[in-house]
């Protein structure tokens, strides 16, 4: 964990900003002037940046480097702080930390952004250590003044006490600011700890449920123009020539520009920008694009993951003891495209102004958002600002390492001029704008002795790679993209010959980071395929798995357990007409085990109950740790049981809107019973590894209700 | 030109008829609380009251609600509304938010219809209500809490 090694403070009519320390040529483009109200900038020599800042209101506002979009980074770092200024929870709130690489940036990264689930764990010690040494500044400010000694000074929900005489947060930070802040603040031990660990209710719950939360859609400037761009229909597609002549025949359509992503029309409000965009007449060149169809895509992948790939972990003899086993068990899973969907489209607002240029969205990755809008616009990078915005969902859509949108916002400034634009991508460009799950197919087998001794295991992986080709590229070690992959290896269970192999394909179709990324298939072809094996071993599924487990694998097998108890597993997979399944997965080092109840509804698995045991390290805020999971699971069904982006012959998305792209609705959401594991280990995250494990519980229960393996997900898809 | 009550007022506006109600109170108006998920009846993101009742905004033309009264999340009041409104922060039920207007105006209409729904007459009543983040358990819940404190 980095530590805050050099820190500043920033003395002002604002109170006191405890931050890093930075020479003022940096505080120009720190962004963070906008975040101390007034303006006020104080001591020159120190930059106005900070994670905390203590106004005469007594009110704590924490800069919260990560992206809020509902996984609760806003309240479960501004914990942290509190927890250790011994701070009231009712003086809290939160805001967005500004596109700031150097102030801000992800320790597990080295770039600001959000991700793979490290919110919480990057920011652990980070975010006390704030709060630490807020505390210590506001209690030397104290001691001073009462002329006592600060070890003799307590704080307890925001009052700094001695004896009679006590004072609040917002009383002494003027006096606070002057003081040196201390190098290395010691911060409490677990036992000591006040608010993390309890459900404190979420800081930004009020403004979401009365209509006043401002995302980037809810944006509008003076003079603003609304813009929607035609993309290509086939991915890989060019502009052939446009004819904008009736498009701009309608009623608040100002103006059509070619860009590099399409077509953009310029409009003063959303509807004109879409109608306007109907009436487009495109012709587009197809030479490079994909024109196959998702079934062929299947066969080719297949047909790749047969020739074995490359090998992403050996263990043992490999695969070789397969061929002359006694038995042999083989499945091919197949996971289709699948799309984010996150309520909020992808959206942005941009103002070219002679004196820069000022971004608004839900950036997820500032550090590689900002760049790209410079880029585009031929600027320095000190001539952008980024807004980062409270985002309606994202499940990794939003996590752009090649910045797309923000280059396709700067396209839009670039080609329209100084002024102030927002471009809005509707539902029907999101779902066939790709950026999808990858396709996948994972080609297993396992040998089994006379005596049902697993001699080999082997999983063939074939799909596209997210990183290559990308920015990240740069971090794939020998060719291999580990997020492909991940969760097929390394796996909790002592398997002793296996071969974990990867084929990578490639295709114009765009592929991202889907909500838990390589696990949400690995999870379930693994577990699936665990779970056949067990059958054919006459095996228990959690008897099973816990024979299996490796020695070291204690979080594991602790969480099987827990689960198992939960729910009261007996051994018995079918009860009254329900099916019972169980899987266990890790994913970012939080272990989840889930146990699903279905039933047959029409011949589709409707899920009833999930118990769902997580251990994710110390429990900041319980409340919010459910939530996840809750969403996960729910997130997770969804996708299993409706979800697919199919390519038609010729290479077009079939899937435009809900009604072809299908949510889960209330109705189908289970009761879910989540218990999170005593844990005193660092923190890790949630708002990912909650989905990996519903899929094969729910497979797996089907499996034992109806006798169907599904292997072709989704479960609609499969004729279920 | 359209005339209708909005959250109690008079309001006109210029618009071509076909423009989606929700792109007025949006575009025009400046009511953002009312979102844009699908626009085309399948998300309820857009929800609002018209004369009493939910109605997606993105696919209400305006030129066919003229001497209409339109409620928005900005102007939803009431005992049932504030029940449910509190049973949603007691409950921390939104994640991201995006969804959060419509479902609580769904969940109003709801009450004000049935003041003790049955986990039937939520489904029935909700399925309209896209959640990506998947927050329906916890809306069921606060349906029901806020119904209990409603009935006292
Ligand atoms: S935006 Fe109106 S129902 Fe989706
Ligand atoms: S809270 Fe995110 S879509 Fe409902």
């Amino acid at each position: 964990m980095t530590k805050m090694n050099r820190r500043g403070f920033l003395a002002s009519s604002a109170g006191l900003v405890i931050g890093l320390s930075l020479p003022i040529a940096a505080r120009a483009q720190s962004g963070a002037a906008a975040a101390l109200s007034g303006g006020a900038t104080g001591d020159a020599s120190f930059a106005p940046n900070a994670f905390v800042r203590v106004a005469p209101d007594d009110t704590v506002t924490v800069m919260i480097k990560h992206i809020e979009f509902g996984q609760g980074p806003y309240t479960g770092l501004s914990t942290l702080v509190a927890e250790e200024m011994d701070a009231d929870w009712s003086q809290m709130r939160a805001e967005a930390a500004p596109a700031n690489n150097a102030l801000y940036k992800n320790l597990a990264f080295g770039l600001q952004g959000t991700g793979g689930s490290t919110a919480m764990a990057n920011s652990y010690m980070q975010m006390r250590k704030a709060g630490a040494a807020a505390r210590a500044m506001l209690v030397a400010a104290a001691a001073a003044d009462w002329g006592v000694d600060a070890s003799e000074i307590t704080v307890s929900k925001g009052v700094v006490r001695h004896g009679d005489k006590t004072a609040s947060f917002g009383a002494l930070a003027n006096a606070a600011a002057q003081l040196t802040p201390p190098e290395d603040p010691p911060v409490k031990t677990a036992d000591q700890f006040v608010l993390i660990g309890t459900d404190l209710p979420k800081l930004d719950t009020a403004a979401k449920t009365n209509g006043t939360a401002t995302f980037t859609m809810d944006l509008y400037r003076d003079g603003m123009q609304t813009v929607t761009v035609a993309h290509p229909p086939n991915f890989g597609g060019t502009v052939a020539s446009f004819d904008a002549a009736e498009a701009l025949k309608l009623p608040g359509v100002s103006a059509v520009q070619q860009i590099p992503q399409g077509i953009a029309v310029y409009a003063a409000s959303t509807y004109a920008a879409i109608k306007g965009r109907n009436a487009l007449r495109i012709d587009w060149d197809d030479s490079n694009a994909e024109t196959r169809s998702s079934d062929e895509i299947y066969a080719a992948f297949s047909e790749i993951a047969a020739e074995g790939g490359k090998d992403a972990e050996l263990i043992g003899n490999g695969a070789t003891g397969i061929d002359g086993a006694a038995q042999i068990i083989e499945a091919e899973f197949r996971f289709p495209y699948l799309a984010h969907a996150p309520m909020e489209p992808l959206d942005g607002v941009i103002e070219l102004r002679e004196d820069g240029v000022e971004v608004w969205m839900g950036s997820q990755f500032p550090a590689l958002d900002l760049p790209a809008v410079a880029g585009v616009l031929g600027l320095d990078a000190s001539a952008v600002t980024v807004n980062v915005m409270l985002a309606g969902g994202s499940f990794g859509r939003r996590a752009q390492d090649t910045a797309h949108f923000a280059a396709e916002l700067a396209e839009v400034a670039k080609a329209g001029g100084p002024g102030t634009y927002k471009l809005v991508w509707t539902r029907e460009d999101d779902l066939a704008g790709g950026y999808y799950r990858p396709l996948t197919v994972h080609r297993m087998r396992a040998g089994l002795a006379e005596d049902g001794t697993l001699l080999g295991w082997e999983d063939v992986i074939a799909n596209q790679s997210i990183m290559a080709g990308g920015p990240m590229a740069q971090m794939m070690q020998d060719g291999m993209d580990p997020t492909a992959y991940e969760g097929a290896t390394k796996m909790p269970y002592d398997l002793r010959h296996a071969r974990i192999g990867w084929a990578q394909v490639d295709s114009p179709v765009s592929v991202l980071w889907w909500r838990s990324v390589g696990h949400s298939h690995t999870g379930y072809a693994t577990e699936v395929f665990l779970d056949m094996v067990l059958e054919a071993q006459g095996k228990d599924p959690v008897q099973g798995r816990l024979e299996l487990m490796k020695p070291e694998a204690g979080r594991d097998r602790a969480a099987l357990e827990k689960v198992a108890q939960m729910a009261g597993w007996d051994g018995t997979k079918v009860r009254d007409g329900k099916g019972y399944g169980v899987a266990l997965h890790e994913s970012f080092e939080t272990y989840v085990a889930q146990i699903a109840e279905v039933e047959d509804r029409g011949g589709m698995p409707h899920v009833t109950r999930v118990w769902c045991a997580v251990d994710c390290g110390v429990a900041v805020n319980p409340n919010v740790i459910r939530a996840q999971m809750e969403g996960g699971i729910g997130f997770g069904i969804g996708s299993v049981l409706f979800d697919e982006i199919t390519l038609a012959p010729g290479g077009t998305v079939m899937q435009s809107n809900f009604d072809t792209y299908r949510m889960l609705r209330i109705h189908e959401m289970p009761d879910v019973m989540v218990e999170i594991i005593a844990s005193d280990a660092d923190p890790t995250g949630v708002g990912e590894p909650g989905l990996p494990p519903i899929g094969p519980a729910i497979a797996n229960a089907w499996r034992a209700l109806s006798g169907t393996n599904v292997t072709t997900l989704p479960f609609a898809k499969a004729g279920v | 030109m359209a005339r209708f009550e909005l959250n109690g007022k008079e309001v006109t506006v210029d618009v071509p008829d076909d423009t989606p109600l929700l792109w007025v109170l949006r575009d025009e108006l400046k009511m953002t609380g009312t979102k844009f998920g699908c626009g085309v009846a399948q998300c309820g993101a857009c929800t609002v009251m018209l004369d009493g009742m939910t109605r997606r905004s993105c696919v209400t033309p305006i030129g066919t609600i003229d001497g209409s009264s339109v409620t928005t999340i900005e102007g939803i009041d009431g005992p049932e509304a504030q029940a449910v409104q509190a049973a949603w922060e007691n409950l921390d039920v939104p994640q991201c938010g995006w969804c959060q207007s419509g479902q609580v105006m769904s969940a109003t209409a709801l009450l004000l219809e049935i003041p003790k729904p049955s986990d039937e007459d939520i489904d029935n009543a909700m399925a309209g209500n896209i959640c990506r983040c998947a927050t329906y358990v916890r809306i069921r819940k606060a349906i029901h809490d806020a119904a209990d404190t409603l009935e006292g």
